[in-house]
């Protein structure tokens, strides 16, 4: 719904007019929109990590500002139509249900660039960008797979949408490749931050003897709670060694800050367009944090090499043989996933138990 | 489908602990019902207990006063409710619901320096010979202090409202604050009061998720355990006892949907949530049906504002 | 000594007098609170408190954010009016937006000017439906509606849950848990009225329900009987009234436009049904509802002037970076004033030497 139109685009035809003329002198103005409090120390706390390195790299030549914890819908539209009037430059929309919003607003001031995070939709001031995970998850499955004496790995996802299942399927691909007898315990929690169900979850799937956890959800209370029971856990999206020194074997880092730097350097000599990025561990979007002391030095070897490997693009993690759980064909020898069936995937490989929540 | 790796005796444990902020919160809310008042500002006050207990506990880097921080916060916000409602006579939904909104703003302004830091641990229960017996002793010897007092509170709780007359003259506030009144109680402290106790209470359920139960502090951790803790004392028909009943069901339905979901069993978590709260609606309506069982628990005053007379 | 003695009339000027003194006491006190945060405590306020009703964009903002406030807010208030404590008006709100909404779902892909409005009238039916839960349970069986109608808002937010990980999700949403999109389809688009203040038909709506409210209440024997109810149940039972009649009216209408306000917010701004679709409407109303003193014209101001405060403190957090944690502090201050200064109407201070 065009709810802000006519007047906003009156608008933002009055602040381009204005901008044109003071363009030499004027910092770059980006705008960040948040979905939860930058003190999440998760998904919101990594992007902010991202505002931060880019204010650090330009300097007095871009100016920042955000809004955070703003809720997916009518207020989201709300406030990046405000940020447009301000006259902000480039606005990045940090989370999948900013989609909608985003293209709604981006269509109203042709002259903003907007970034959004996650989505499928762009336009010709739309752009997407997304990181590969599952490239990340891969190489910490490798380890998962390595370390766990109980055979069983505890898996603790948000909600069952293609990017956590990708995460699933590539973690279990990677531990069953070092360890054929590895297991996958997968807990839904329907909810990406609510610290109590997470902690919950992870001393769940410790009573069932799992000895390793990883998590796709934001808090860090699984890392807490692994610490306490003497298990491993892996940080998702920041270092969380500070929640569990002994139990953090490694971290998949999202690190936004190379995009941004990209982006909003894209708009400093004008030639910003409308691009879908997917990158990972290669282009920097993902990281892997420092190996925990407790990975013996050969499982920290084959995981090095594997990064690189990955960071190569010498290896896809989703390389075929690979059968569906139904047992059906998806990558024959050889084959690798195309983005579009990655992007969409709604199933999980053959090996897993348990059904996927449809 | 092998359910023998479900381990009752741990998953027992597991709940006790998801279950105890609940009920610390409730049993707080069920006093200040008793006295006739309705505070729909729990969440508000557990969130402030969770961050001032943090910050306390990390300072001293003691647990113990973390928790007595916690009482601290959660009843100093309670007191701006205690306030407005009891002297200014202002409505105690509306309040109670500004309470919340406050209270959740507040906490993620004092906690903003205090991300990512681990408060120090509390530790548990550790009695030589006893918490080393098998299954009992994980049952019954290991916990954390906590839990043990918030069974000691519930026995304090219903001995007071019960045995003293403290209790009975609280409780009169909460049946006919007129009838007390002209007794010659004074309505508005002792309701003052038990709004301060709620406080606490909920307050130290709040720094039971931040320093026990995930020891560490985000914005807004509580994620609504504090409007379970306000479906907790309906369900326990303001009786102290059931309460340890409600909060452990709640504590079990969570856990139970977690550990099946580990077990490998689809289930729908969002059906098995709502559960609760019709059992709720149930037990409410039974209760109710009986006029005269209903009289002796749901205090008729609730809710309502006390204006004297004179 | 400070005494409160009680007015022999409740006190008109104070009436209007009140809310001001209430916004004076937040700002000194917020900006206190804006001072120690390093902000400039003069640009936030006007921010958050001029701003949203001075600039012609904010202005076509704030009916957005006001009409589900206001819509819900007038049927609450007849209830309080009447004692009749309906807080589940956000479980309400759910479910007018899921019925309606699954009514559009089942419908997709036909054309007709009819579909809105027979989705909103299914909205209203969802609403209706669910506020009479608690109506039948407390007129057969004496059940708190308090309670009961709170804790059916859980019940409404795990069945929108479910509802969008499950039958009422988008097939070509890529699995994610949310419905398609009602406003980027023409025959379930929400229009809008008139744009410079955000009216759009929700808006249009509020307005009308204000105006039938201040008929109802001033001119109408239900009006009257909603009335004495409250003041005095016994008068009312000797004057004849149906005290079930009474809960059971009160309770529809409330959850009939909390309904409407959920259809209305999924077909307007909201656009799809997600897990995060409630934001807390219905929660928020019942504060709008006592801030307007449940009168219909007071209403409609403290939804308007709640709904500046929400856009102006958006807006304070890129302009100046003024956390949100500050504005929500600041609003729950401003709730707090505003109930605190309302016993100035019926009360006066009265500075006393020593005790009395």
């Amino acid at each position: 719904m065009k709810f802000t139109k006519t007047l906003a685009t009156a608008a933002a035809m009055g602040l381009a007019l204005s901008g044109a003329a003071f363009a030499d002198e004027d910092p770059i103005k980006a705008g960040f929109i948040y979905v939860g409090p930058i003190g999440d120390l998760g998904w919101t706390w990594t992007h902010d990590q991202g505002r931060l390195a880019l204010e650090a790299e330009y300097g007095d030549r871009v100016e920042t500002s955000f809004v955070e914890s703003v809720p997916e819908g009518a207020d989201a539209e709300r406030v990046m139509s405000q940020m447009a009037r301000a006259g902000m430059d480039i606005i990045f929309t940090t989370s999948f249900g900013y989609m909608d919003p985003t293209i709604n607003v981006a269509e109203d001031f042709p002259d903003v660039a907007f970034a959004h995070a996650t989505g499928f939709k762009r336009a010709d001031n739309v752009a997407t960008y997304s990181a590969r995970f599952y490239e990340g998850r891969y190489v910490i499955g490798e380890i998962a797979g390595a370390m766990t004496e109980t055979n069983k790995i505890g898996y603790i996802a948000s909600f069952p949408i293609p990017e956590v299942v990708r995460g699933i399927n590539s973690a279990y691909l990677a531990a069953k490749s070092v360890n054929p007898d590895v297991e996958f315990k997968v807990v839904w929690v329907y909810t990406w931050f609510d610290p109590g169900k997470e902690a919950d979850a992870a001393n769940a799937l410790i009573e069932q003897g799992v000895d390793v956890i990883m998590q796709h959800t934001d808090s860090p209370a699984a890392m807490t709670i692994a610490e306490e029971k003497g298990v491993y856990a892996f940080g998702q999206a920041s270092d969380m060694s500070a929640f569990g020194p002994n139990a953090q074997l490694t971290a998949i880092l999202d690190n936004w800050a190379p995009y941004y730097i990209d982006r909003v350097g894209a708009v400093l000599d004008g030639t910003w367009e409308s691009t879908d990025v997917w990158d990972g561990i290669g282009a920097g979007m993902v990281g892997i944090a420092p190996f925990s002391d407790n990975i013996p030095a050969d499982v920290q070897a084959r995981a090095t090499a594997t990064i690189a490997a990955i960071a190569s693009g010498e290896f896809q993690p989703f390389t075929g043989p690979i059968n569906k759980q139904d047992g059906s064909v998806w990558l024959a020898a050889g084959e690798t996933a195309d983005d579009g069936s990655l992007a969409g995937l709604n199933f999980y490989v053959e090996g897993i138990d348990g059904e996927l929540p449809q | 489908m092998d359910f023998s790796s479900l381990n009752p005796v741990a998953m027992i444990v597991l709940l006790v602990g998801a279950a105890t902020p609940i009920l610390l919160a409730a049993l707080g809310e069920l006093v200040v019902e008793k006295s006739g008042v309705l505070n729909l500002g729990v969440e508000g006050m557990m969130i402030i207990g969770a961050v001032t207990g943090f910050i306390v506990a990390t300072e001293t880097a003691s647990p113990y006063a973390g928790m007595l921080g916690s009482m601290v916060g959660g009843a100093l916000v309670a007191m701006i409710f205690g306030f407005l409602t009891q002297f200014l006579r202002s409505n105690q939904v509306a309040t109670g619901l500004a309470l919340t909104l406050f209270g959740l703003g507040l906490a993620a302004l004092l906690g903003g320096d205090y991300n990512g830091i681990k408060p120090p641990p509390t530790p548990r229960l550790n009695i030589e010979g006893l918490s080393d017996l098998p299954i009992v002793g994980e049952l019954l010897f290991s916990y954390d202090p906590v839990i043990y007092f918030s069974i000691f509170l519930v026995a304090a709780v219903w001995y007071f409202l019960n045995r003293t007359r403290g209790g009975l003259i609280l409780r009169a506030c909460g049946e006919n604050h007129d009838a007390a009144h002209s007794l010659g109680y004074n309505v508005v402290m002792i309701r003052f009061g038990a709004i301060m106790f709620g406080g606490a209470c909920a307050g130290l359920g709040g720094a039971y998720v931040s320093l026990i139960r995930v020891p560490q502090w985000t914005e807004g951790m509580t994620a609504g355990i504090g409007w379970i803790a306000l479906a907790i004392v309906v369900f326990a028909s303001w009786k102290p006892w059931r309460a340890i009943l409600g909060a452990y069901l709640f504590g079990g339905i969570t856990i139970l949907q977690l550990s099946l979901q580990a077990l490998g069993i689809s289930i729908s978590a969002a059906y098995l949530s709502m559960t609760p709260y019709i059992v709720t609606i149930v037990v409410l309506v039974i209760m109710s049906a009986d006029r005269k069982r209903a009289s002796l628990n749901a205090p008729a005053c609730l809710g309502r504002s006390f204006h004297a007379s004179n | 000594m400070l005494r409160l003695e009680p007015r022999q009339k409740a006190s008109n000027m104070m009436l209007y007098f009140t809310p001001l003194i209430a916004v004076a006491l937040t700002m000194v006190v917020g900006g206190a609170l804006f001072a120690m945060l390093g902000i400039n405590p003069f640009d936030a306020i006007w921010i958050i408190f001029f701003d949203p009703f001075l600039d012609s964009f904010n202005l076509s903002q704030l009916f957005i954010k006001a009409a589900p406030l206001i819509l819900i807010a007038i049927g609450l208030s007849l209830g309080f009016r009447a004692g009749v404590w309906n807080i589940g008006a956000e479980g309400q709100f759910i479910m007018g937006a899921l019925v309606g909404g699954a009514t559009g779902l089942a419908l997709w892909g036909m054309e007709g000017w009819w579909i809105l409005p027979f989705m909103a009238i299914m909205g209203a039916v969802g609403g209706f439906a669910w506020a009479m839960i608690p109506a039948i349970l407390k007129i057969r069986f004496n059940a708190n509606e308090i309670l009961v109608s709170l804790m059916l808002v859980y019940v409404a937010q795990n069945l929108l849950s479910a509802m969008v990980i499950g039958p009422l999700r988008d097939p070509d949403g890529f699995n994610f848990p949310e419905s398609r999109s009602f406003s980027r389809n023409d025959a379930t688009e929400l229009p809008m009225i008139f744009e410079p203040l955000g009216l759009h038909v929700g808006g249009v709506v509020a307005l009308i329900a204000l105006a039938g409210a201040f008929i109802l209440l001033q001119r109408h024997s239900l009006g009257f009987n909603i009335k004495l109810t409250g003041d005095s149940p016994r008068a009312a039972r000797f004057a004849g009234v149906n005290p079930s009649i009474i809960i059971a009216v009160c309770l529809g209408i409330s959850g009939a436009l909390a309904g409407l306000a959920g259809l209305f917010e999924l077909t307007g701004p909201a656009g799809k049904l997600t897990t995060n679709f409630p934001v807390g409407y219905g929660f928020t109303a019942i504060i709008v509802a006592f801030l307007g003193r449940l009168h219909p014209v007071g209403i409609l101001l403290a939804g308007v002037v709640l709904a500046g405060t929400f856009i102006g403190g958006e807006n304070a957090q890129f302009m100046l970076q003024l956390p949100s944690a500050a504005v929500r502090v600041f609003q729950g201050m401003l709730l707090f004033f505003l109930l605190a200064v309302e016993i100035l109407i019926s009360y006066r201070i009265r500075f006393s030497k020593g005790a009395s």
